[in-house]
């Protein structure tokens, strides 16, 4: 049990950086690094559960399923950012912006 | 069910996907300039599919593929409302000159594989199948969203979208990952057993990962404060896809959050209300309440200083989502009852205001009031459409939109006393929105200048706009079948442990 709480204690301090990267960061780049941070610290509770709470393989197969979708995301996030280099020369979230708030 | 079982009662969803792949090679076989034929090819196959959704043996209610995903009436009713938005945003995309100068092969076999992850969501009873399923359907409109690879705007509003979108699915996940931890199962009728036999002591962790999937639903619905993506979206995406995304993933959304909420937080099915659920007292119904409190107004207040038709119907998209999320902690059969004919009566109206929105988008080019300027005289059929969405928005009788309004009161009131506010609320909210409906209404007859000459759009866009007119009009006095049709369709899959 107690390394179990090793792992939740790990995957929350990733979800925090992950959170805070999201929050902070300017860079398209960096602010989807943000994401998959979360994403990595989901998973890592739900292999983490699977293993240590004596529970059955479903948090495995999660965790496989999230990867692969993670990896989707990232192919369809990267193809946008790159778009948007091309037509405005920045990846820069903030200055991305022309439609007013 | 099994797997191999399961696929005989799968074969709509088969049907999709079939069509999906002959879209995908039959893109790949033309030019690009009849590229719009994927479009019809697409609007035949929804059609063959919903036509083998309506023949499904209605009374076979079952789990498919190992618990992952049921077949109830209640999934089926969505679909068919989900079939019905693709076709009538297919059809439109055809005759819109935004996408004139882009290949449309696969935006239409997007706006397929976007059905098929909506037709997952409507039915998921798996928190693997909800990730994935939701998933389906946001990468797919962060797609759809930047297709107009050459305009900035468009380019923008997949990058909110993306961020956002990838950002509030993070979350949920991160949610359901506690739930999986605390009860140790994936599947919505177990982990209700679970928590309902489990104790208060984990309360606390139960009401942290059920606010982190709120995060998650709240983002596909645009409840505030997860809709800051929705007015930057709906403005920049091309607008047959605003108007696809204002209404087929929202009524996805609402189905899967009346699935969890009812059959994972209530005790199953809590078809007569909540009021005897008090295993995890959880205060989550209050919760909702506020959620709709500041949807609806936050939607409509800043929905009064838009300059922009489109950034305005956004806004109003996200007051509409509030109203429906006002039902949502009643809970009891009523409620639910409401928010599926809200959900009717929105689709109609909602895609006629965006049909007329990208009318005049072919004409002037523009999406502000001032194009709006003197149209109810040139355009005779647009400015009647319009003025009828308009005022269906609103609530007002006799049309669908006051039906919708009114179901969802009334559900409210039979509730019992402690949502009355809600109502108060609620009907304030109505009368704010009146000011920025009917402005809309006071642009196109009281202003600019009066043509003589009449300008009447395409045939196609004409019949669309009608398509969705007729029904505001008709479903405003004579809705009994539809209500009929929704009764029926209250029926979920209940597995008792």
């Amino acid at each position: 049990m107690d390394q179990l709480n090793n792992y939740l204690f790990i995957s929350a301090i990733l979800f925090s950086l992950g959170v805070f990267g999201v929050m902070t960061r300017r860079n398209g780049i960096a602010v989807l690094m943000g994401v998959e941070l979360i994403l990595n610290s989901a998973n890592l509770n739900f292999v983490a559960f699977s293993r240590f709470g004596g529970m059955n393989l479903d948090g495995h197969i999660f965790g496989l399923i999230v990867i692969v979708l993670a990896a989707a995301e990232a192919a369809v996030a990267l193809a946008i950012v790159i778009n948007i280099y091309n037509n405005l020369n920045t990846i820069n979230v903030d200055e991305a912006s022309t439609m007013k708030e | 069910m099994n797997n191999l079982q399961s696929l005989s009662f799968f074969y709509p969803e088969l049907l999709l996907t079939l069509v999906i792949l002959f879209a995908i090679i039959y893109d790949l076989l033309i030019d690009s300039s009849e590229s719009g034929k994927v479009g019809w090819v697409l609007v035949f196959g929804l059609v063959l599919v919903a036509i083998a959704i309506w023949f499904q043996d209605s009374s076979k209610v079952t789990t498919l593929f190992t618990d992952a995903v049921v077949l109830d009436p209640f999934s089926t009713f969505f679909k068919l409302l989900i079939i019905l938005a693709t076709i009538f945003v297919s059809v439109v995309s055809l005759y819109s000159n935004e996408l004139r100068d882009y290949r449309k092969g696969e935006y239409f076999y997007l706006l397929g594989i976007i059905t098929f992850g909506l037709f997952m969501m409507v039915s998921s009873i798996d928190l693997i199948m909800v990730y994935v399923s939701i998933e389906i359907v946001s990468i797919m409109s962060f797609v759809l969203a930047g297709y107009l690879k050459k305009n900035t705007r468009s380019n923008e509003a997949a990058l909110k979208y993306v961020v956002y979108g990838a950002f509030s699915s993070g979350i949920m996940l991160f949610g359901l990952s506690y739930i999986y931890g605390l009860t140790g199962s994936t599947n919505f009728f177990q982990i209700q057993q679970i928590l309902a036999s489990s104790g208060s002591e984990s309360n606390s962790a139960i009401l942290m990962a059920v606010v982190m999937i709120l995060a998650g639903f709240g983002y596909k619905v645009s409840a505030v404060p997860f809709h800051f993506w929705t007015p930057d979206v709906y403005e920049g995406s091309p607008t047959t896809i605003t108007a696809y995304l204002s209404i087929a993933p929202k009524a996805g959304a609402f189905a899967m959050m009346i699935r969890f909420f009812n059959q994972v937080l209530a005790d199953g099915g809590a078809m007569s209300g909540l009021g005897y659920f008090s295993t995890t007292d959880l205060p989550w119904a209050s919760l909702i309440s506020l959620l709709a409190v500041l949807t609806m107004t936050v939607g409509n207040v800043v929905a009064i200083q838009q300059d922009n038709i489109k950034r305005m119907l956004a806004y109003s998209s996200i007051a509409h989502a509030g109203y429906m999320l006002l039902a949502m902690p009643v809970m009891s059969g009523d409620s639910i009852y409401a928010i599926m004919v809200y959900l009717v009566m929105y689709l109609f109206m909602n895609l006629g205001a965006f049909f007329v929105v990208i009318t005049i988008k072919n004409k002037t080019d523009g999406e502000t009031f001032d194009d709006y300027k003197g149209l109810g005289w040139e355009m005779p059929i647009v400015g009647i459409t319009m003025t009828l969405f308009m005022v269906s928005l609103t609530g007002l009788p006799p049309t669908a939109g006051f039906i919708g309004k009114f179901y969802i009161f009334a559900s409210l009131i039979q509730g019992g006393g402690s949502f009355y506010w809600l109502v108060v609320i609620g009907g304030v909210n109505s009368v704010v929105s009146l000011y920025y409906y009917l402005r809309v209404v006071k642009v196109m007859y009281f202003d600019g200048d009066r043509k003589d000459s009449l300008v009447s759009p395409p045939k196609v866009l004409t019949a669309m706009l009608l398509a969705t007119a007729v029904p505001t009009m008709v479903l405003g006095i004579y809705w009994v079948p539809i209500a009929k049709w929704i009764k029926e369709s209250l029926v979920f899959f209940i597995q008792t442990i």
